[in-house]
């Protein structure tokens, strides 16, 4: 919980990870390449202070992570996102069963999401739902722009992505935390267009779609579709730290995504261990638009409270602490009539 | 990086490395539409008689294939061009794909044969799209001049382009409009789809409102790819600096 100026905020780390990207564990120079190029984002975005070197940034202990987020870092639930690349890591960057070690040690401090690859067919399928069961997942990290064999990634409009879909929402999955990446099939469109995510939160209105990193590079898309999917949410990872390095940008972000999606629909994280907690919270806490920002919908105490957890609390069925009370400021397309766009305004979203 | 030179043996007149750079400028990151040369993009020259080898970087190792593509094979086509040159070669450095798009490149071979079989089509859709969006972030940055000047939105429908005095936004703005084909004569509406019709008033804030947004994205894009570039490459400038 962090408190400041006599208000309370829960804090749900939405999007944060236990990686081992060691020099035993990765399997080929893509494996090094991912990893220097997460190392890039934490030293561009990250206050000095708080930069790692490098080895320490391959793979942290236990004691470190639970130190950066519950001890220093304000986080009173913290969301497990796997990220496998087995292509890439010998044993995976990041599993559903080296993230159990910590859920099942500190069962409260940690909500354990798994993750599927419909390329991986029948079997897969019943892989999650073996996890699921396992592990009592009630959401889903899924990395479109994973390498599998010759396959540079995949679509969740896929047949076999639905079939995986509908085993979530058979087995209780709700919530559904989709990330692009820079490959898909085929290489010649866009990987970031968000067209289908689109079709799927339209295919399965029960499920939560959670489009991490806010879409970006495709802000203009993430927003498009926030507009038309009532169940499209946005996952700040990535963009919070933007608050530090270049907060009249984010600013910008913020200030879009509350006028076109709403304060309900935005969700903190840190992308631990890319960015650390402690920083990010302290500083969004604090936060004004810059004076000439004067165009976007208000960035008030309720409206933070809900981004940094309470709107996750909503989505896992997480306990609030009593004395985290906020207001509902009123934005977004449910409250306030947005003007109509014209359908082209859309270009890059429905290039199917 | 070798200055200008010529070999013995052969005529016609020396590259000129100005011109190369001038050359690289013209072409422009799809997706941040900026040139080459402004982002830092350019990694380093080297002209030999007349031969001449440009050697690009990116932010990241990761970024998007058929961008890095389309701006290695657009610096290939613009080094030819450049008095002189009989031969260019282009190198992209460090990016987990350099090996695929520099023999493409080299074999003059299309996107689609250059990652055989990850590919259905070439990038002509790829490359439209982000001119679209372009455009539109172009227009929202002439448009958002005149409305801080205390135009109204339904002035703005009325706004020809002819009306709007000469100046490098302009310019671009036009030169945009002209990539895709759309009117850029002094009579037609300043404010347009990306198919170059007017907008009609009951949708006009809706789409000067989506403009801004994808003119944030745009924009926001390229400072981070900036930040990252410099971390990348340990550059003095530019920074992830205060924006």
């Amino acid at each position: 919980m962090y408190e400041k100026d006599g208000e309370k905020y829960f804090v749900v780390d939405g999007h944060m990870h236990f990686w081992d990207a060691s020099e035993e564990n990765i399997k080929n120079k893509y494996g090094e390449g991912f990893i220097r190029c997460f190392y890039d984002y934490h030293k561009a975005l990250s206050p000095e202070e708080y930069v790692w070197p490098l080895e320490k940034y391959r793979k942290y202990d236990e004691a470190t992570l639970m130190k950066d987020l519950f001890e220093d870092g304000y986080v009173d639930v913290a969301i497990f996102q796997p990220t496998y690349l087995k292509d890439f890591y010998h044993k995976g960057f990041n599993t559903t069963e080296q993230d159990a070690v910590l859920k099942e040690k500190y069962p409260d401090k940690f909500v354990l999401n798994t993750s599927f690859d419909p390329r991986l067919g029948e079997g897969g399928l019943e892989d999650l739902e073996a996890k699921v069961r396992k592990y009592n997942c009630k959401g889903v990290k899924l990395y479109t722009a994973e390498w599998h064999d010759a396959s540079k990634g995949w679509k969740l409009t896929d047949p076999w992505a639905i079939k995986y879909l509908e085993k979530c929402q058979e087995l209780g999955v709700t919530n559904i935390h989709v990330h692009k990446g820079p490959t898909i099939w085929p290489l010649n469109r866009d990987a970031f267009d968000l067209a289908d995510v689109d079709d799927a939160a339209s295919t399965f209105p029960e499920l939560n779609f959670i489009v991490e990193h806010v879409g970006l590079p495709r802000l203009e898309d993430m927003c498009w579709i926030g507009i038309q999917e009532p169940n499209v949410y946005g996952g700040l990872a990535v963009a919070m730290p933007f608050i530090h390095t270049r907060p009249k940008y984010f600013g910008q972000v913020v200030g879009e995504l509350l006028y076109w999606m709403g304060e309900d629909r935005l969700t903190f994280a840190s992308d631990y261990a890319l960015w650390q907690p402690k920083w990010i919270v302290e500083m969004f806490v604090d936060y004004q638009y810059p004076p000439e920002q004067n165009e976007y919908p208000d960035l008030t105490t309720s409206v933070k409270k809900k981004i940094l957890g309470l709107n996750l609390a909503r989505l896992y069925d997480l306990k609030v602490p009593e004395g985290v009370t906020v207001a509902d400021e009123g934005t977004g397309p449910e409250v306030t009539q947005k003007p109509a766009i014209p359908q082209e305004a859309s270009i890059g979203g429905h290039s199917e | 990086m070798t200055e200008a030179t010529t070999t013995g043996g052969l005529t016609g007149p020396p590259v000129a490395r100005s011109a190369v750079l001038e050359a690289l400028g013209t072409v422009r990151d799809p997706e941040l539409d900026e040139s080459l040369t402004k982002l830092g993009f350019v990694a380093g020259l080297e002209i030999e008689g007349d031969t001449v080898r440009a050697h690009l970087r990116l932010p990241t190792y990761w970024c998007a294939p058929n961008f890095a593509y389309l701006m290695a094979a657009d610096a290939d086509t613009a080094l030819r061009a450049v008095p002189g040159v009989r031969r260019a070669e282009v190198v992209l450095d460090d990016h987990f794909a350099s090996d695929e798009i520099n023999t493409g490149i080299a074999q003059r071979r299309s996107f689609q044969a250059s990652f055989e079989g990850l590919a259905d089509d070439e990038l002509d859709e790829l490359r439209t799209l982000f001119r679209r969006k372009a455009l539109v972030a172009r227009q929202q940055r002439l448009v958002k001049a005149l409305v801080d000047a205390g135009t109204t939105t339904e002035e703005l429908g009325r706004l020809r382009l002819g009306d709007l005095p000469p100046s490098p936004e302009l310019e671009t703005y036009l030169q945009r409009r002209a990539e895709l084909g759309l009117d850029v004569s002094p009579e037609a509406p300043l404010v347009v789809d990306t198919d170059g019709n007017p907008i009609p008033p009951e949708l006009l804030e809706g789409h000067l409102r989506f403009a801004r947004l994808t003119r944030v994205s745009i924009e926001g894009n390229a400072g981070f790819c900036r930040g990252m570039l410099a971390t990348r490459y340990d550059l003095a400038t530019p920074t992830v600096g205060p924006d």
